[in-house]
């Protein structure tokens, strides 16, 4: 008769400490993260490999759901832009167009995304920095809302209107000063030292431009509520000085987005999900400032919402696998992982919240978390206290949905699939991972290089 | 080597090193690995006790052991005689 052998664990001994406080601060995962929406996710690893990114559908509805109803409760016009660089898969920006959000692109690129996704030129906000005059006259032929960042692109506008005789939709990105500190002011005209001013003034002598709009974007993972106010009140100033001397009313404020998601700053004391306002806390400043500035009630303006991380970090997960695990020469243990800052980005800045994805005992242990890139800087976590790994074991990467999947690197490894799970459970691929052949593709190979002899 | 012979050791894995106040807390593995130790089994002796009891292979577990006991050198719990 055989009896049934015990779950091995790694052996692992810890010292205990009384008084002082342990730097890598405490245990903080209970039990392991087995299912995403009710599927294993073990055999999303075993049916779409190791590393990969998976994205819950319900969970991007249900965020994007609390944040409409957060303003649409406390202000009558609201429209909410998806910010396509934040994560531009189709499947993503349709689930957001699905659910009434506009598309928001800072590029031809993201903008030709838009349209092939089946946006309508004229919910599109054209924003960014650098757009050709021939990017200009895409956006002007179909309608779309082009936000001018700087004086150049304003003069650019102003030729491809007369020559197309065309007018343009258009509104002015202003930066101010919120409150908060290092000012974003290396986009759009700024407000303090009347730049802002004189670019309505140049739009408003135009023959072709119609402003319709005032843009500002104050910052990103922003922590104070009260600065949204300071920028809503800025802009409402220019809207009504634009109504007193111009006798025009503003369509539309875009407050840009900014809103902070439950992730862990580097070098916060406490956990993001401790120390982040709620979408109410900006709604409520936001809409309040708006509503109480003076408008007639008939030109209320429209409030536009750009909100990008905010909506999609929740959604989505990066699964992947313990590689090998060594001690370092100071005796802290490391573990690598199958994933690193290649395609885990937000590593730079984040503390993520990682679960191992079986069942563990208490006994934690302090350990860095490394990438598999041959490459010092590939760190996932400086420090983290989280059960004993085995080789093999698998993990869950938590709060990974915006920038990862935008700004990942084909850098050493290459770029896993990507898995949508719908609101029935059922998973998609939404995008395929790269191969050598992918990568192949885009060489070319002069002829005198074809061949060589070793 | 040994586990140092005046080292507390409890079945489930508290150890107190009286020359020094230190103290430690281990999985059941390592609970099980020191004790098997302190009994004065060799390596080979506690890979087949432990292969008998968990769910583990001769490589896997080698490779464990060997970084579990610096980990016990690094904390000053075995003598090198």
């Amino acid at each position: 008769m055989s009896t049934e052998k015990l779950k091995y664990e790694r052996p692992a001994i810890r010292k205990m400490n009384t008084g002082l406080m342990n730097k890598f601060g405490t245990r903080t995962e209970y039990a392991p993260f087995t299912h995403i929406d009710g599927v294993s996710v073990k055999e999303l690893i075993s049916n779409y490999g190791s590393p990969c990114f998976v994205i819950s559908e319900r969970t991007i509805r249900r965020t994007y759901q609390n944040a409409v109803r957060a303003f649409k409760t406390r202000y009558p016009k609201v429209q909410f832009a998806w910010s396509y660089k934040t994560n531009y898969l189709d499947a993503v920006c349709n689930v957001f167009h699905q659910e009434g959000s506009w598309a928001e692109v800072v590029s031809i690129f993201e903008y030709s995304k838009a349209i092939a996704n089946g946006v309508p030129g004229n919910k599109i906000l054209f924003n960014g920095p650098e757009k050709t005059k021939a990017d200009m006259t895409i956006a002007i032929e179909n309608g779309s809302y082009i936000h001018i960042d700087h004086f150049d692109e304003l003069y650019d506008l102003i030729e491809v209107t007369t020559e197309l005789k065309k007018s343009a939709k258009v509104a002015i990105r202003v930066n101010m000063d919120t409150g908060v500190y290092p000012m974003w002011d290396r986009f759009g005209f700024n407000y303090e030292s009347g730049q802002a001013w004189n670019a309505i003034n140049k739009i408003m002598a135009s023959e072709y431009l119609d402003l319709v709009g005032l843009h500002c974007h104050i910052g990103t993972f922003m922590l104070t509520p009260s600065a949204y106010g300071v920028a809503a009140s800025k802009l409402s100033d220019l809207a009504v000085n634009i109504k007193y001397v111009y006798n025009k009313a503003i369509q539309y404020l875009d407050l840009g987005g900014g809103f902070p998601s439950a992730n862990t700053l580097r070098g916060s004391y406490l956990p993001g999900s401790d120390v982040i306002p709620t979408i109410d806390e900006f709604a409520e400043v936001i809409t309040s400032t708006i509503l109480n500035y003076g408008y007639k009630k008939e030109e209320l303006p429209l409030l536009i919402l750009e909100t990008g991380r905010a909506l999609i970090d929740d959604a989505g997960y990066l699964l992947g696998s313990v590689i090998a695990n060594k001690r370092l020469s100071d005796g802290r243990r490391a573990t690598i992982m199958d994933f690193g800052v290649n395609i885990l980005f937000t590593a730079f800045w984040y503390e993520h919240k990682i679960t191992p994805a079986q069942e563990f005992s208490t006994h934690t242990e302090d350990m860095v978390l490394y990438g598999p890139l041959c490459m010092n800087i590939d760190v996932v976590r400086q420090s983290v206290t989280l059960p004993a790994l085995n080789k093999g074991d698998n993990v869950v990467v938590h709060k990974v949905g915006a920038y990862n999947m935008t700004q990942w690197m084909q850098f050493i490894a290459m770029r896993p699939k990507v898995v949508l799970i719908d609101t029935n459970g059922n998973h998609h691929i939404i995008r395929e991972n790269e191969t050598v052949d992918t990568l192949k593709e885009m060489e070319r190979l002069p002829e005198h290089l074809n061949t060589f002899d070793l | 080597m040994k586990i140092k012979s005046n080292l507390a050791v409890s079945d489930s894995g508290f150890i107190f090193n009286p020359s020094n106040g230190d103290s430690f807390s281990t999985n059941t593995v390592g609970a099980d690995i020191i004790l098997l130790l302190k009994s004065g089994k060799s390596f080979e002796e506690i890979k087949k006790e432990i292969g008998n009891k968990y769910e583990v292979d001769d490589i896997l577990f080698e490779k464990d052991f060997h970084d579990f006991v610096s980990q016990l050198q690094d904390y000053y719990l075995v003598s090198n005689d």
